[in-house]
């Protein structure tokens, strides 16, 4: 039973204060989005795919339209749509375990015996395989441990939506890899809906069901919307030389580089 | 490092550990021995012998500058008349006690009097004064200065409004706020039998108000530079405004608290001698101020003991900071000076 409004993008706009005209980022955003999809946003840096997320997430407000949820309207943040930050942002000053215990407390103190909590947050920590470093602090892990640890965090609070700003964005070529691989076998098992920003293709294409392609700001909106339609579950090696893989990368590089012109090239070419 | 041949003789372990002793241990000791205590000593000692050179070339109307020679001696006497002066209330006490039991061995029904000792505060006495005034009045500012600093670093609006009145209010001098403090003190705090001495609160609110402002300053720039990603997760996660402030804000700001509260107490302990002095708070400050308006031949080397004295406590109450906030700051990688 694959309900195709779980999560419903609604004719969002926003508009941005500034110090002379109302800057415009978005606007006349719409998408549905189904129970267990994964639901890639690309585009081109400053199109606006942040703000979509921090819209969804509640963190800004939408100027129009606004985010449904399972038929309700959300404009507030909530543990329901769970944010894995570009940078981690973990606490600083607590251990791996602390930093996930912290958001299960917040969503399960009623429900859970502390027993219960204790299981919950180990189970977690070792989806993202980190049950080896539960009492480290995050200055003491490697760039791609800490992102695991965020997205512990979120998958523990066991939220309706993903929602993932460039989670590997940051990360070096290998861990990207190995990462990305252990997110397509957790959202796998555990079927969550997910939408993640990317500036990669490979990575949109590996890990969608859809690609949704944004056109340049301002004003931005939804440009093309690709679905993916290659067999679960996915391996990176055998895909690098499937003709379907690649006529999928292609039709994203394409509104990339054809369609959607890099703005700062253009730039270039005025300037 | 230590050259060590590329054929080595075959050693027995003894001789072994011993000559790895010698070398490369005995070396690392002596390196750590010249940084930690050779070159302070060092420093020291260069500066005693130019106190001393200036000290012999200035004389005032009360004998000659005092060198680091007289220094000493005066320490030593004011240590002498400490002990003198315990051991005059101790004798006192027996005595009292051993007139009382008489008295009550002649007639059980006959009431006994305990009078307190009331002989005059030593140097070390004064010390603790000045250490309690200065514990007090800064207990009283950090409980002002960081509420008030979480406040106004989580409300933009809040700031604005406080703001003008903190940059006012920071530069201005104890020896401006005495006398306020002092007519205030006076009028609010009559109590038939007072728990504290009013000079005592007097000095101690006088050092309250000055020494408020760093921590505060310090406080909201630590809040108000939170990490947005963190204050994200925390919204995320509707934590209610108290946890917020508890699991996100303090950990995050605790090390601009830190230095606001050394800068603070160095403040406090600076502004105590001034009011000790006007406020006649019985602390270092009236030591000095009594000293002066003795003016005898000692006066002038029992004050440079009290300035030293000062420095060296001003020195250890830093150095007490710095431990605590070193072992309350969750980033242990940071170098804290």
């Amino acid at each position: 039973m694959l309900n195709k409004n779980y999560l419903e993008i609604s004719q969002v706009g926003i508009e941005f204060a500034t110090s002379g005209e109302p800057f415009r980022a978005l606007q006349n955003v719409n998408l549905a989005i189904a129970k267990g999809e994964f639901i890639s946003l690309i585009g081109h840096s400053g199109c606006g795919k942040s703000t979509v997320l921090n819209i969804v997430a509640g963190l800004y407000n939408a100027t129009e339209g606004g985010i449904i949820l399972e038929g309700r309207e959300v404009d507030e943040p909530g543990p329901d749509r769970a944010v894995v930050f570009q940078n981690h942002a973990l606490m600083p000053w607590l251990t791996v375990y602390q930093n996930v215990e912290l958001a299960v407390k917040c969503v399960f103190k009623k429900t859970k015996t502390k027993a219960e909590i204790r299981d919950w947050i180990e189970h977690n920590l070792s989806l993202v395989h980190m049950e080896h470093a539960v009492h480290k602090l995050p200055s003491e892990l490697s760039g791609g441990m800490k992102q695991r640890v965020g997205i512990a965090r979120c998958l523990a609070m066991q939220p309706k939506v993903l929602l993932m700003d460039e989670p590997f964005g940051a990360l070096d070529a290998l861990t990207r890899a190995h990462l990305q691989d252990s997110l397509m076998d957790i959202q796998q098992r555990l079927d969550n809906t997910v939408i993640m920003i990317t500036h990669d293709v490979d990575e949109a294409v590996l890990l969608s069901d859809r690609i949704v392609m944004m056109t340049n700001g301002p004003a931005a909106s939804i440009g093309e919307v690709l679905s993916i339609d290659l067999p679960r579950p996915r391996n990176r090696v055998v895909l690098a030389d499937d003709p379907a893989f690649n006529h999928y990368r292609q039709q994203v590089l394409r509104f990339l580089y054809e369609k959607q012109k890099n703005p700062a090239d253009k730039n270039a070419v005025a300037g | 490092m230590s050259a060590t041949p590329l054929t080595k003789p075959v050693l027995s372990k003894k001789a072994q550990f011993r000559e790895l002793f010698n070398v490369a241990t005995l070396r690392l000791l002596m390196d750590r021995a010249i940084k930690m205590l050779a070159l302070p000593g060092f420093g020291i000692l260069v500066f005693l012998f130019l106190w001393q050179l200036l000290a012999n070339n200035i004389i005032t109307s009360l004998g000659q500058f005092p060198g680091p020679n007289q220094v000493w001696e005066q320490s030593k006497s004011l240590v002498t008349e400490h002990r003198r002066e315990r051991s005059k209330e101790t004798a006192f006490y027996q005595r009292q006690e051993v007139r009382n039991a008489k008295k009550l061995a002649d007639d059980p029904g006959a009431t006994v009097k305990i009078r307190s000792y009331t002989g005059k505060a030593t140097f070390l006495d004064q010390i603790f004064t000045s250490l309690l005034t200065v514990a007090f009045g800064f207990m009283v500012a950090t409980l002002v200065a960081v509420p008030l600093g979480i406040l106004c670093g989580l409300s933009e609006s809040l700031y604005r409004c406080i703001n003008p009145i903190i940059q006012t209010f920071k530069p201005v001098s104890p020896l401006a706020w005495l006398p306020l403090v002092t007519m205030v003190v006076s009028a609010l705090y009559v109590s038939d039998d007072p728990l504290f001495d009013k000079a005592f609160l007097t000095s101690a609110f006088t050092v309250a108000l000055c020494c408020l402002w760093p921590t505060v300053v310090n406080t909201i720039v630590g809040v108000a530079s939170i990490d947005r990603d963190l204050i994200n997760v925390s919204r995320v996660l509707r934590l209610g405004s108290l946890v917020h402030i508890r699991k996100v804000v303090i950990p995050s700001a605790i090390p601009l608290i830190f230095t606001g509260l050394r800068l603070s107490l160095a403040t406090g302990w600076m502004v105590l001698i001034a009011a000790e002095m006007l406020a006649q708070n019985p602390g270092l400050g009236k030591f000095i101020w009594d000293e002066f308006q003795n003016g005898s031949s000692n006066s002038l080397g029992r004050i440079m003991v009290a300035v030293l004295v000062i420095g060296i406590i001003g020195f250890i109450l830093d150095s007490l900071m710095l431990a605590l906030q070193k072992h309350l700051s969750w980033d242990k990688q940071a170098t804290l000076r």
